[in-house]
């Protein structure tokens, strides 16, 4: 508990540091807000007007002093784009993105951790070849690409899968509000009907994006099952006449976790903010299409709270994984 | 196979029953029309600052206005546009213009707002007040019409309106069909603003009008569901009970929405894609060409090497028309290129140039013996078409000795530069609501320098007769100063037009009764689904 305690208020620094950074990376960018938004036959007084109203034309300490007082009251701003407040948005689209990027890594574990172990205990097979393709085709094929051809083939060609139109079909309607994660949501209610059309919905997505966190996954489970399966305890323990499987599994296995966990942490964080192109291609309301929008139309408010949340979930997904690693490993308890 | 036997069974498979599927889908979707957009509304109130392209849909569906545009049919039976002085009462009953021509009294109808208050004349005048008050946008286009000040509009008597005009202007009554003088419950308005007057944030979130369409749900970002207003007065009940729009930022996607039968009506595609969708003839698709509207390249006529008319007339001569009309507009467009007679009032209209090289290198001989080196900017928001249009241009002025490097400005910052009033070419779109040509040279060559006065044109000959155009009631001399004004820009091209853009809108063949509005937003009330 005390570790857990230590380890958020050392991440106060690291958060203050990201809301600097990104207040002031968010005024250096070239772009004019208030113009943008004062629409097709803006005067040069109306700019004005929107720029004062906005309080664009205030000196940037100024800003910065209203920004972390509005932000101290959680108050994360006004999004232009939508016209919401940010943290309202945000609270709206992070199940989105989260239940996407959990499904598509639950997927992409299901099938590369297997394939990487069975890759790194039969080198050379077809396992391990397929790995490797697997691994080659994740890294090359850029995830709107993948996206767009597969709505093309199971969608326009073929006609399985319902219409890309996001989270649920346009005529359903949303269970009731718990988690916001549609699939759990559903269960919950007893909605038989609505969790299999949003499953259906997500197939495409998630399987685009499991594809994509796939190839780190499959690549780190072969490596570090390798060059745990040629150490010295697991020869010992082969030597001792363990079964192979006993061997694989309770030794070598868990003892290869560590890696993995760390690239797992890092593949979920990454996709949670780098799934933008798969909810666009699919109109998936998440959050990382809603910060790339906001960012083209240089409106602020939505692109710090965006940086934020992320930050602030990055810290809780290292502090869970190095709690995690405790599990697996006790030596790495000692260490924390 | 129809649509909605598609619809059904793309549904079902992989993971829902056919049967379950069908059953619960089949009741509502003859009344229910869904359309995908890029990006829906911003906001609920068209008056308020900030608010975005699709919010005009808001205003035309949800609110009533004192007077409409009268539906003009287009060629080919395709659905209805519109002609900027055929208005017809839409709260108001019947209107009448004072004998002075300086007032005009609206007998409005008897109508309900959605909360079931009746309509009446101090509500009309609260919201002109607002929107001539409110800054922004909405006062800039008030503005446009003569309609100024709070004094200007008078509520006679419950049911009796009128506007005193601060002078004779033809802009008056369109502009109050556009979709910025919507009429508020300002009751409703008032008890909910918090203290301010005008209730921005409460109107923003929420709809107090007298529509056709409540807004059921708003989730900005990704769906807005309209439902009828049954109790609707000011026109033909629509067909249509319940409007999903739903927003769908990858092209790619809308155009497999469409064309698969999910979506009833997709907006906003590429031109490419609206040209393979009318040649696979799967979908209808209806193009109307954008009333006062033009893409052009803006030569600037106050700094750099454009200062010099020849410099500006040999652009147009070496400018590669047919190829910019095939390979960036997809044919989705009108030619404004290789008039032969004299300048008329219409407007758009072709200019006197063509692809001439010969010509092009003999004026800048003149000019420029030793050639220009200079650079062109467009929006990156508007790449798909501007991108090869710029690429195509650079291609075709080199030959004559312009040296052109390339300029992708990103949407937030394009305006900006603009303003700025610097960059020797730009690349720009420019559409008036209000269809006049008079207009739209005050917008783009009068000496005011708006901001789309990209080239800084400044010719006190030019203001004066667009001046004299603006205001005048002659006919005779409307034509003359038309004209006159019309021949100076195509002798002096302070902006070269490429082409009068189509609008240009995908739906599924039962789909009837499309109507195009200045605002380019979907109108719920007149469509069908047969």
């Amino acid at each position: 508990m005390r570790t857990v305690l230590l380890r958020l208020l050392g991440a106060l620094p690291a958060l203050a540091g990201v809301i600097l950074v990104t207040f002031l990376l968010t005024r250096v960018l070239p772009g004019d807000t208030a113009s943008y938004f004062a629409g097709p036959t803006a005067s040069a007084e109306s700019i004005a007007q929107i720029r004062a109203e906005l309080g664009l034309d205030r000196p940037l300490p100024e800003q910065f002093f209203r920004y972390v007082t509005a932000l101290a009251q959680g108050d994360l701003g006004m999004s232009l784009t939508t016209g919401q407040p940010v943290l309202a948005d945000l609270t709206a689209r992070l199940p989105a993105s989260v239940e996407l990027t959990l499904a598509a890594l639950l997927l992409a574990m299901g099938i590369a951790i297997p394939l990487g172990i069975l890759a790194a205990v039969k080198q050379g097979s077809w396992a391990d070849h397929l790995c490797r393709i697997v691994v080659t085709a994740g890294v090359s094929l850029p995830v709107f690409f993948t996206g767009l051809l597969l709505v093309y083939v199971f969608y326009f060609i073929l006609g399985w899968s319902p219409a890309p139109l996001g989270r649920l079909d346009a005529f359903a309607s949303a269970p009731p509000t718990v988690t916001g994660l549609y699939l759990v949501d559903s269960l919950l209610a007893g909605d038989m009907e609505t969790f299999r059309a949003s499953l259906a919905q997500m197939a495409l997505p998630v399987a685009t994006l499991g594809l994509f966190a796939l190839a780190p996954i499959a690549r780190i489970s072969r490596g570090s099952m390798l060059a745990v399966l040629s150490a010295d305890f697991v020869r010992t323990a082969r030597a001792s006449g363990l079964s192979p499987r006993y061997v694989i599994l309770t030794y070598a296995f868990r003892n290869a976790m560590l890696p993995v966990l760390t690239t797992l942490g890092m593949v979920f964080s990454f996709l949670l903010g780098a799934n933008v192109l798969v909810e666009k291609v699919f109109a998936w309301p998440g959050v990382g299409s809603y910060a790339v929008e906001a960012l083209i139309a240089s409106d602020f408010a939505p692109v710090q709270g965006f940086v934020l949340t992320m930050a602030i979930l990055y810290v809780l997904l290292n502090l869970a994984i190095d709690l995690l690693y405790g599990l697996v490993d006790p030596r790495a308890r000692m260490d924390a | 196979m129809h649509r909605r036997s598609l619809l059904a069974s793309a549904l079902a498979a992989p993971f829902v029953p056919k049967l379950a599927a069908a059953q619960t889908a089949a009741p509502s979707r003859r009344e229910t029309l869904l359309l995908v957009q890029e990006y829906g509304p911003n906001s609920l109130d068209m008056q308020g600052i900030g608010s975005a392209q699709p919010v005009n849909g808001v205003s035309v569906n949800c609110y009533d206005r004192l007077l409409r545009f009268k539906p003009v049919p287009l060629p080919g039976g395709d659905g209805s546009t519109f002609k900027i002085d055929q208005l017809e009462g839409e709260l108001a009953e019947s209107w009448q213009v004072a004998s002075d021509g300086m007032s005009a009294t609206f007998r409005l109808r008897e109508a309900k707002f959605h909360s079931g208050r009746a309509v009446s004349a101090k509500d009309v005048k609260w919201s002109l007040d607002r929107a001539v008050s409110i800054g922004g946008f909405a006062t800039t286009q008030m503005a446009a019409g003569s309609l100024e000040k709070a004094e200007q509009f008078v509520a006679v008597d419950d049911r009796t309106f009128r506007i005193d005009f601060l002078r004779k202007d033809k802009m008056t009554l369109p502009n109050l069909a556009v979709t910025i003088p919507f009429v508020f419950d300002s009751e409703l308005a008032q008890r909910n603003g918090g203290g301010d007057p005008w209730a921005k944030e409460w109107l923003k979130n929420n709809v107090a009008g007298s529509g056709a369409f409540r807004v059921e749900s708003w989730k900005p970002g990704v769906e807005t569901i309209y439902v009828r207003n049954d109790d609707w007065t000011s026109g033909t009940l629509p067909t249509l009970r319940r409007v999903i729009t739903r927003d769908i930022p990858s092209p790619s996607t809308r155009r497999a929405l469409i064309e698969r039968g999910d979506a009833d009506i997709s907006y906003g595609l590429p031109p490419k894609d609206f040209k393979d969708l009318i040649e696979a003839g799967k979908v209808k698709v209806v193009g109307v060409p954008v009333p006062n509207a033009l893409w052009t390249v803006a030569l600037n006529a106050a700094t750099g090497p454009f200062t010099d008319v020849r410099l500006r007339q040999a652009v147009a001569w070496a400018m590669p028309y047919e190829k910019i009309m095939q390979a960036s507009l997809f044919g989705r467009g009108v030619p404004m290129w290789g008039a032969t007679g004299e300048a008329t009032t219409a407007w758009p209209q072709p200019y006197p140039y063509n692809t001439d090289i010969a010509r092009a290198r003999a004026l800048v001989q003149q000019a420029a013996p030793g050639g220009v080196t200079t650079t062109l900017i467009f929006d990156a928001g508007a790449a798909t078409i501007a991108e090869p249009m710029a690429v195509l241009i650079k291609e075709a002025l080199a030959p004559i000795g312009i040296t052109v490097e390339l300029q992708k400005i990103p949407g937030a910052n394009f305006r900006g530069e603009l303003n700025k009033k610097t960059a020797p070419m730009a690349i720009n779109r420019f559409g008036g609501w209000l269809d006049y040509p008079d207009y739209y040279f005050f917008w783009n060559y009068h000496g005011n320098n708006s901001i789309f006065n990209i080239s800084s044109y400044q010719n006190p000959e030019m203001d004066k007769l667009i001046d004299a155009a603006r205001f005048t009631a002659d006919p005779a001399e409307y034509k003359r100063d038309v004209e006159a004004f019309v021949s100076m820009a195509m002798r002096e091209v302070p902006a070269i037009p490429l082409a009068q853009p189509l609008h240009d809108v995908a739906m599924q063949k039962n789909i009837g009764g499309y109507q195009f509005l200045p605002s380019r937003e979907p109108d719920f009330r007149s469509l069908t689904k047969g």
